[in-house]
């Protein structure tokens, strides 16, 4: 029978892990679909889990009263979404929708931390892949926020 | 070699079009004769306004149908805001063509990346034109090409063209979003992570501010592509075009005469340093 292994393994996010790792991170990870306008969270629901998007496109959004939803990024293939399972509170501080059908391999969070918790390689593991995500975003806000494409002064 | 690069040669307006609520496609033709500009990929001309003053602009047009000759500008200063005003039959000076231009012989057989950022996708039209027309000559063709709105799209109706081709995977973004758009939020760097190429048989070029330059160059190097296979254009304040006035001195270099197209490696010393 064909476990999630192997999606796990062509993720971008788990490139070159350890076998043994993944054969531990399998037991956390189910397989998900959401059709085009499904929510996967809102902001302030319980962050149990993260996605590893195979298929499709979620944008990530904030809601501005006045203003509506804004979308702050579109994720794709390759792409993770989310990290608030790592971080305490544990809460999303985004809704994620998504933009048409969408596949992914959720992992739940609570279940990797537990395993973190009792393997500290895993969980160091894990850090280095979600912090290069991070600095990822961060540089990615930084030149958003620096509207380079508008006018100088 | 330019016999007298500079006496500008008058031109006349052919056709104006508004891309964007701020930029604009010029159409030229030298009067009196049925010569086409011969240019290559990359390089610019400098265009005077009679009475204003001359800038350096991209050719954003085809090299292989050189004529028209055509350019894409963003009215940003006195010049380009006098430049959008001219109309059909008004006249221009044209100097050029000057730089260096994107090495398109050397990428045959290569996968080709072609980044761009705002009006940063006009000087890389032309390698587009040159890559399609010899299509077979090369390996995947990626276009990734973010901006600040869907408003500030350029060349609209050529990227629906070219995202609906087989034979090249042409992505956008935008930085902020509008109601009606549908389309990828978020800076043109993310687009590298999702884009089909191999990272060890690429060229990238890339154009656009240099701040989208530097952390484009960073992600490409995260996706494996050396940056001695990373090409990207200057711009600097140039003034005479030909390295006498030393207005667009970079480091050892003149943007003018030795850019505006550099291969990344040559000047990653320089890239980024606020004193130059």
């Amino acid at each position: 029978m064909e476990t999630l292994e192997r999606y796990l393994a062509e993720h971008a996010f788990f490139q070159d892990i350890e076998p043994a790792y993944l054969k531990i991170l399998v037991g956390c990870a189910s397989n998900v679909k959401f059709q085009p306008g499904e929510f996967l969270f809102h902001c302030a629901e319980e962050a149990n889990s993260f996605y590893l998007i195979r298929h499709g496109r979620i944008s990530v959004e904030l809601f501005a009263p006045n203003r509506g939803a804004v979308t702050i990024q579109t994720l794709g293939p390759g792409d993770l979404l989310g990290w608030s399972w790592l971080i305490p509170p544990y809460r999303w501080h985004y809704d994620a929708k998504a933009l048409e059908l969408t596949r992914a391999i959720a992992l739940d969070g609570k279940c990797l931390r537990n395993k973190c918790e009792s393997d500290h390689s895993l969980g160091y593991d894990l850090m280095k892949r979600v912090s290069y995500i991070l600095n990822q975003r961060l540089e990615a806000t930084s030149l958003q926020l620096l509207d380079v494409y508008g006018y100088g002064k | 070699m330019l016999v007298q690069p500079m006496l500008p040669v008058p031109y006349v307006v052919d056709k104006v079009r508004q891309e964007t609520h701020d930029t604009f496609t010029l159409e030229l033709n030298q009067p009196g004769t049925k010569a086409g500009f011969s240019f290559l990929p990359g390089q610019f001309n400098m265009l005077y306004v009679f009475g204003v003053g001359e800038v350096p602009i991209s050719i954003s047009g085809d090299p292989l149908a050189p004529r028209p000759l055509v350019h894409t500008t963003r009215a940003v200063g006195t010049v380009t805001a006098a430049m959008r005003k001219l109309k059909r039959g008004d006249m221009l000076g044209v100097r050029g063509p000057f730089g260096t231009h994107w090495p398109i012989e050397q990428a045959t057989g290569d996968d080709i990346i072609l980044v761009a950022g705002g009006i940063g996708l006009a000087p890389l039209r032309p390698v587009l034109y040159h890559v399609l027309a010899h299509r077979s000559s090369y390996g995947k063709v990626v276009l990734l090409y973010g901006t600040r709105s869907p408003a500030d799209i350029l060349f609209q109706k050529e990227l629906e063209v070219w995202r609906g081709r087989f034979d090249i995977e042409a992505l956008v973004t935008v930085d902020r979003s509008s109601d009606h758009w549908r389309g990828n939020v978020g800076v043109v760097t993310n687009l590298i992570r999702r884009a089909g190429f191999d990272p060890h048989h690429s060229t990238a070029f890339v154009c656009g501010p240099e701040v989208m330059m530097h952390f484009t160059v960073l992600e490409l190097g995260r996706r494996g592509v050396p940056d001695n296979r990373v090409f990207v254009s200057m711009e600097r304040n140039m003034k005479c075009a030909v390295g006498f006035c030393g207005h667009c001195q970079y480091g050892p270099t003149f943007i003018c005469k030795d850019g505006p197209v550099f291969r990344f490696d040559h000047i990653r010393w320089l890239f980024g340093k606020r004193e130059v």
